[in-house]
């Protein structure tokens, strides 16, 4: 089929441009859900041999298989089947269902060390080439580390930076490959190449290797078809072949990069495109339809990365954020929401809950009912989608075509790509203040000029302007850190495959992140409220605080404290803004932890909120657990009222409920939650996890998880499969609020 | 503390009100209570002492912050305790959240009359929510430790000639409020309201004693056992037929 003859043409004809060809094409659905399918026996056969290949990777201490002698890439392994002959989408990242492969040019020794856990070493001829020739990511960035940024990483101040591991977040347009073909793709990059001419700056040398390097890669994609049989040359001529070439594209880029997030971007709706035409066509049904997306999520579900265990603090569960963007409104005010944005709903029953892909639902106001009613069900039922706000992401960048990258970050697909940066601990940052600009831990001198507090009770106006000097000094540190890792990242572990994808010259941003929120405001809501005394040790390093007296607590929606959490924000967001940036990256924020609130807090000595030493942080912008005392939509608006214009990175929320108190009949919790979303994002909140769970499931999951192995759980803007957590990790999700109406 | 005009004495707040009244509501939970229902699951809102003086206006501030989230039907719910014995200061409050459009319900056991709360039963309430605790006299000192049933009809019968909605909640309390001759009593009684929207079966459950316990005080029905499934169907088959709407909670 000639795509051109079949589908209404416009610019997308002319240029690469798939939002243009999804505007004019899509067919918005406003039914609700009872058309969808059951999954077919092949399905079903395959998803037992999946349940049963995670099985024995669960038993194995989270290995299943890896490769220790071909270093991945596009083209260097085998083709690799779950069952030949049930599968409609083909495609592994090696030649063995869950078998994980080596990718060290990120960081060899972490390849190294994570190969060791199992007892197992690197083949000597990569071990000598890693060692002896080849420099990696790692290599580069700590040759240029200072050691003022080694000093801050190592006690604690910034923790989880992408310097030793890729950084991930960039999302390629997967949906090209499958709407131009290769060919076509390459091109536009050989036009691209041809205009990118001299003077020959730093930047454009850059820039002309970076385009050959993806030329490379669009040519080894066409090669990794041929591995499958496939012709990826061209475009996609069907609705099965529409999915397989989005796969393929994205199999790509997890074959060669292994960033902490490798996101999907926004694939359902520009599927349902090809899907709708067939089945218009009466070429297949929705049985067909269903399979095809059941198939390619489970392949989804099978990515893995060979991970060491200390990357499990920062990143607990073994994810991936395979993160899918479903919904939203286009800018003439249309639905996004397709039968397959239901289709891949459905995938949480025909499949069972799972944290992979990370789905998240694009929400408006104006979506449809049937589909918002849909969502709600499916979050009660699986606790396995989230939530953002797609009404003030869609206006405030004026952008219709965007995935989300990782848990929170808004990225429009093809044209905007992102740099990671972990986060800096802001509540650490606000006993420097206290503490003459000190680690509260070690006594290191960390920042300069902040003169010591003699006071027997704190002066919340001394304690602000010395926290000021201090977020001012690190800001710069993190930057400077940031800087340089994303310069060797490029350098060293470029990802072709995905930029292949993107415009050649994108926007950036770079996304730096704050953890800690919560403790910084209910501290400093203590010494304002309440009466602070610091208990020092004999070198004047703060070991506890003495509160006298009540304060009002984050999670309440008491403007007391929740202006102070949000202006913290908007000045250390401000802070960051003023500082020179690689590549001229707009800086961001976000307000998100992912599951490095644990080890944050326990590199944090005790706090004047009263928290105690080594206590974990409450995870992305949450109220502190159990300080929340006014229910669940108090606490929502008061991480409402933190503004997305300071934070723009993503402001994550996680809300754990109990069943019974969304309402006593099923309608009404439905009813219900998709009020509390309506009412969330209509105060212009960001982002919401939903848990709708009982205590008691996590409890006997604790203690029984042979017989919960897909109970799934959504942590800070992603979702785990609670049995993969450690004890220490599960408890901390204990102790969170999980809020039951009295 | 004693209430004045411009403040409530607040127990607690709960902002995701799903079990009280319709829809999202904000439940502001008053201390101090006339009754001392011995199954009463709140028992640490009963003392007339305690509570936190709360501004009206910092309450109708929560309400409006919540207003994204009310919908079409929800709204503000005052419990307690017993609410009416503010009703001086609820008037201020319920006419604040007027003013924004925002849906106003009292929880009570209907047997205060003073002239407020005649005011906000005949007037000024969008709903009312009547806790019907027992069907005789001597039931309902039973169970409430005094007498009331009668004036609890009249705050009834008001409401229903000020021709404005409310519902019934019943607690069905096994050996003491379930028999046949309570249920038919309550068919009799209230079959023919125009204006009661909703009969609401409330399940007799122990899930309060350990705020008994933590009292220091005594819980005397200790010995009754929460209702049978059984039970609670025969109640719902029985009213149901003879009004409205008859949930089981």
């Amino acid at each position: 089929m000639d795509l051109e003859n079949t589908f209404k043409t416009g610019r997308w004809c002319k240029a690469i441009e798939v939002k243009d060809f999804v505007t004019l094409n899509i067919t918005p659905y406003t039914g609700d859900h009872k058309f969808l399918e059951g999954p077919t026996a092949r399905t079903s056969k395959l998803w037992d041999i999946c349940k049963d290949a995670l099985k024995e990777e669960r038993q194995n201490n989270g290995l299943r298989d890896v490769d220790v002698n071909i270093v991945s890439g596009l083209t260097a392994f085998e083709a690799g089947y779950i069952d030949k002959e049930s599968e409609v989408i083909v495609g592994l990242q090696t030649d063995k269902l869950l078998k994980r492969a080596m990718k060290p040019y990120g960081g060899y020794n972490v390849v190294k060390k994570a190969l060791s856990e199992h007892g197992l070493k690197p083949n000597p001829v990569v071990h000598e080439s890693f060692s002896k020739y080849t420099k990696t990511h790692n290599d580069g960035v700590f040759d240029a580390y200072t050691d003022e940024i080694r000093k801050f990483r190592s006690l604690g101040f910034l923790t989880g930076l992408p310097d030793n591991y890729a950084r991930g977040r960039i999302i390629g347009d997967y949906r090209r490959v499958a709407l131009y073909g290769i060919n076509r793709l390459i091109e536009g990059k050989k036009e691209d190449l041809e205009k990118i001419t001299g003077p020959m700056t730093d930047a454009t040398i850059r820039l002309r290797e970076e385009v050959s390097e993806q030329l490379r890669a669009l040519s080894d994609m066409i090669e990794m078809g041929k591995i499958y049989g496939l012709d990826l040359s061209r475009p996609a001529q069907n609705g099965q072949e529409a999915v397989q070439w989005t796969y393929m594209a994205y199999l790509a880029a997890v074959k060669e990069q292994d960033g902490a997030a490798m996101s999907l971007g926004s694939v359902s709706s520009f599927l349902d495109i090809f899907i709708e035409k067939d089945i218009q066509d009466g070429k297949i049904t929705e049985t067909d339809a269903q399979e095809y997306i059941d198939q390619f999520v489970m392949k989804l579900r099978m990515v893995r990365h060979l991970r060491m265990e200390a990357y499990d603090q920062i990143f607990a569960g073994d994810p991936t954020w395979v993160t899918e963007s479903i919904g939203g409104l286009l800018i003439d005010g249309r639905s996004k929401v397709t039968k397959t944005s239901f289709r891949f709903l459905n995938t949480l029953y025909n499949l069972g809950p799972s944290p992979e892909p990370n789905i998240t639902i694009l929400w408006s106001k104006n979506l449809p009912k049937g589909f918002k009613d849909y969502c709600a069900k499916v979050s009660i039922e699986t606790s396995s989608i989230q939530y953002e706000n797609d009404d003030l992401m869609r206006t405030s960048s004026n952008c219709d075509d965007y995935g989300i990258a990782c848990c929170v970050s808004m990225q429009e697909l093809g044209k905007h790509i992102q740099f990671f940066g972990a986060r800096t601990n802001l509540a650490k940052t606000l006993l420097l203040a206290i503490n003459s600009g000190r680690c509260e831990n070690t006594g290191t001198q960390m920042v300069d000029g902040i003169p010591f507090i003699e006071e027997e009770y704190l002066d919340y106006a001394k304690v602000i302007d010395n926290f000021k000097i201090a977020m001012k000094e690190v800001a710069r540190v993190y930057n400077e850190a940031m800087n340089i890792i994303h310069y060797m990242h490029d350098k060293y572990y470029y990802e072709k495959a995905q930029m292949a994808l993107i415009d050649t010259n994108p926007k950036i941003n770079i996304a730096y992140g704050i953890a800690g929120l919560s403790i910084v405001a209910d501290s400093l809501s203590a010494i304002k409220h309440a009466k602070v005394k610091p208990i020092r040790d004999e070198n004047g390093l703060t070991v506890d605080f003495q509160i006298e007296g009540d304060f009002p607590k984050y999670g309440n929606d008491d403007d007391r404290v929740d202006h102070i959490a949000r202006d913290v924000v908007e000045h250390f967001n401000l802070e960051l803004e003023k500082l020179p940036v690689y590549k001229n990256a707009m800086p961001t924020m976000s307000v998100l932890t992912i599951t490095s609130n644990v080890v944050y807090g326990k590199k944090t000595g005790a706090t004047p909120d009263g928290r105690a030493k080594g206590v974990a942080f409450a995870p992305g912008a949450n109220p502190m657990h159990g300080r929340d005392t006014h229910g669940v939509i108090a606490s929502l608006n008061s991480v409402a009222k933190i503004d997305y214009k300071d934070s723009k990175d993503g402001i994550s929320n996680t809300l754990s409920v109990v069943p019974k108190s969304l309402g006593s009949t099923p309608e009404m919790r439905i009813e219900n939650l998709v009020r509390t979303l309506d009412g969330y994002f209509g105060c212009n909140a960001q982002h919401l996890n939903v848990n709708v769970l009982d205590r008691d499931t996590l409890l006997h999951a604790m203690e029984h998880p042979e017989d919960h192995p897909q109970l799934t759980i959504r942590v800070s803007g992603y979702a785990v499969n609670f049995v993969r957590l450690t004890r220490e990790q599960q408890q901390e999700v204990l102790t969170r609020s999980f809020h039951e109406t009295m | 503390m004693s209430p004045t005009e411009n403040k409530l004495i607040v127990h607690s707040i709960e902002s995701f009100g799903t079990h009280d009244g319709p829809g999202i509501r904000l439940v502001v939970f008053l201390q101090g209570c006339n009754l001392q229902c011995k199954y009463c699951q709140n028992a640490d809102t009963i003392a007339l002492k305690g509570g936190t003086s709360t501004e009206i206006e910092s309450l109708v501030k929560r309400a409006i912050n919540m207003k994204t989230y009310f919908g079409d039907d929800g709204g503000v719910t005052v419990s307690g305790g017993e609410p009416m014995l503010q009703s001086k200061a609820l008037i201020p409050f319920f006419e604040g959240l007027k003013k924004e459009g925002i849906h106003t319900n009292i929880d009570t056991n209907g047997l205060i009359r003073t002239a407020e709360a005649k005011h906000l039963i005949s007037e000024l309430a969008d709903l009312v929510m009547f806790d019907v605790k027992a069907t005789t006299e001597e039931g309902f000192k039973t169970i409430t430790g005094a007498k009331g049933l009668d004036r609890l009809l009249e705050n009834i019968q008001l409401r229903e000639q000020s021709k404005k909605p409310y519902w019934l909640r019943y607690v069905l309390v096994p050996g003491y409020t379930d028999s046949e001759e309570s249920l038919r009593w309550l068919i009799e009684t209230f079959s023919e309201n125009n204006h009661l929207e909703k009969f609401e079966i409330l399940p007799y459950h122990k899930l309060g004693i350990y705020k008994w316990e933590s009292l220091g005080m005594d819980y005397q029905f200790k010995e009754v056992e929460e209702n049978t499934p059984e039970q609670i169907e025969r109640a719902f088959e029985m009213l149901k037929p003879h009004f409205k709407d008859v949930i089981v909670k």
